[in-house]
């Protein structure tokens, strides 16, 4: 099938492919751009593993396909830290909080936790549930991961 | 899994988008926010030769207020449905029903007229459109026509436009001052597909009578339906008179092909649909009351 050149800035890195159309914007990450952090779980929406901010948007990048990412700006879990290494209050409110265990699912905890403190800064209990809800652990450490919302709500006041 | 080969196709305006239809027949797809669609791609369930990628056509994003209805551009996403003021304001039933919409991270991408056109028992936009007796624009090379709500939803996924039509933007009507609206589901998580679900409008007159109902159900039938006997058994009477599980009882008593599952037998689910019909009629009867 006929390929499409896409241009994708990435944690403000400018990147360009020719892809084929189904390669999703996941897969263009993981494989293009050799940024394994955005995670994949089932591969059809339903886990959130694979969740980035396209233009500032929490999404799935499993359910876009990088041809419609083309112009975007896409931020992954690798752009999240500062520069010098040093953790994003989200990140750092998770390992104090125990929020997370294989570590599977962080990735893409820490995008909609990150799109949902920018949005709501001070969350209640059910709004964070709310929000993570379409956020699949397996390890079923979510207690921990509630936890380490306002633990990052806290450092980000 | 990944989803097989296809063409794709990005055009800027909706008549090249028709034109690609046309060119292309059943072999093409329209792809919006892909929210439904490409979940069904990756797991093979569907396969299309050519995709339309309609997501960046500026002309079918919006919403705006003319000639006493909410008019939403068909590729407008849920979230820009949820936070918008002017449908809080004209059409409250959407506003409602939009937290219901799968997750926030879904809702970003996912478009209110991919929601209609993908014509899902469960979705809630399309109840909120029969209930509000909305009307579909579609465009195909002929010119546009609209399609009522009530003659839109023809099957399981299938809808009343033909191949080379593309859904533009649907029309719901703002309804009187004395109107109230309400949205109940019921699904085993939050953001999962209903196991049933209801969406209310009601509107009443001086005398505090019902003089119009609409009831949108979700998840009870294969395609989106409305509860017309209960409709039909309201209007007129006063409002006081009428009780909730009379409502809910016969909103679901003309169904019959309520679908069973792992979720829930047949029986089960008309008993959670009548349940949510009842409790958003006393809460959608209770805001017209007081507006």
């Amino acid at each position: 099938m006929h390929e499409w050149p896409v241009k994708v800035s990435v944690n403000g890195q400018p990147t360009e492919a020719t892809v084929e159309p189904r390669l999703t914007l996941a897969d263009y990450l993981r494989e293009r751009c050799g940024l394994t952090g955005t995670h994949l779980g089932c591969e059809h929406g339903a886990c959130g593993a694979c969740t980035v901010l396209v233009d500032g948007q929490a999404l799935r990048s499993c359910l876009m396909f990088a041809v419609q990412a083309d112009g975007c700006e896409v931020t992954t879990v690798e752009g999240v830290a500062s520069e010098d290494g040093e953790l994003a209050p989200v990140q750092a409110a998770l390992r104090e909080c125990h929020g997370l265990q294989c570590g599977f699912c962080t990735p893409g905890f820490v995008m909609s936790i990150t799109a949902l403190l920018r949005d709501n800064p001070t969350p209640s209990d059910e709004e964070i549930r709310e929000g993570l809800s379409g956020n699949f652990c397996r390890c079923t450490g979510y207690q921990g991961i509630i936890n380490a919302v306002h633990r990052a709500a806290e450092m980000q006041a | 899994m990944k989803a097989a080969a296809f063409a794709y196709h990005r055009p800027d305006a909706v008549d090249e988008a028709v034109a690609l239809l046309a060119e292309y027949g059943d072999d093409a797809k329209v792809l919006a926010g892909g929210q439904s669609l490409v979940p069904m791609l990756a797991m093979r369930l569907t396969h299309f030769d050519n995709l339309v990628d309609i997501s960046r056509i500026g002309e079918l994003v919006g919403i705006d207020l003319r000639d006493n209805a909410v008019r939403i551009g068909a590729a407008t996403p849920h979230s820009f449905v949820g936070m918008d003021d002017e449908v809080a304001e004209s059409a409250p039933l959407l506003t409602l029903a939009t937290p219901y919409i799968g997750h926030f991270q879904i809702r970003t991408r996912g478009t209110l007229g991919g929601a209609i056109a993908h014509a899902d028992p469960a979705a809630e936009y399309a109840a909120v459109a029969l209930a509000l007796d909305a009307q579909m624009e579609a465009v195909s090379p002929r010119g546009t026509r609209d399609i009522p709500a009530n003659e839109f939803f023809t099957g399981l996924w299938e809808n009343a436009m033909a191949s080379d039509e593309i859904l533009t933007a649907v029309r719901f009507p703002v309804w009187g001052a004395r109107s109230g609206f309400a949205v109940e589901e019921f699904a085993r998580r939050h953001g999962d597909f209903a196991i049933a679900g209801a969406a209310v409008a009601v509107q009443l007159d001086e005398g505090a009578r019902v003089s119009r109902c609409g009831i949108g159900l979700l998840g009870l039938g294969s395609t989106p339906l409305r509860g017309s006997p209960a409709e039909d058994a309201v209007v007129g009477r006063a409002v006081g008179d009428i009780t909730a599980d009379e409502v809910g009882r016969l909103a679901i008593s003309a169904l019959n092909e309520i679908p069973a599952d792992l979720q829930g037998s047949a029986a089960y689910r008309a008993k959670v649909g009548a349940t949510m019909v009842a409790r958003a009629w006393e809460s959608a009867t209770a805001e017209a009351s007081n507006a």
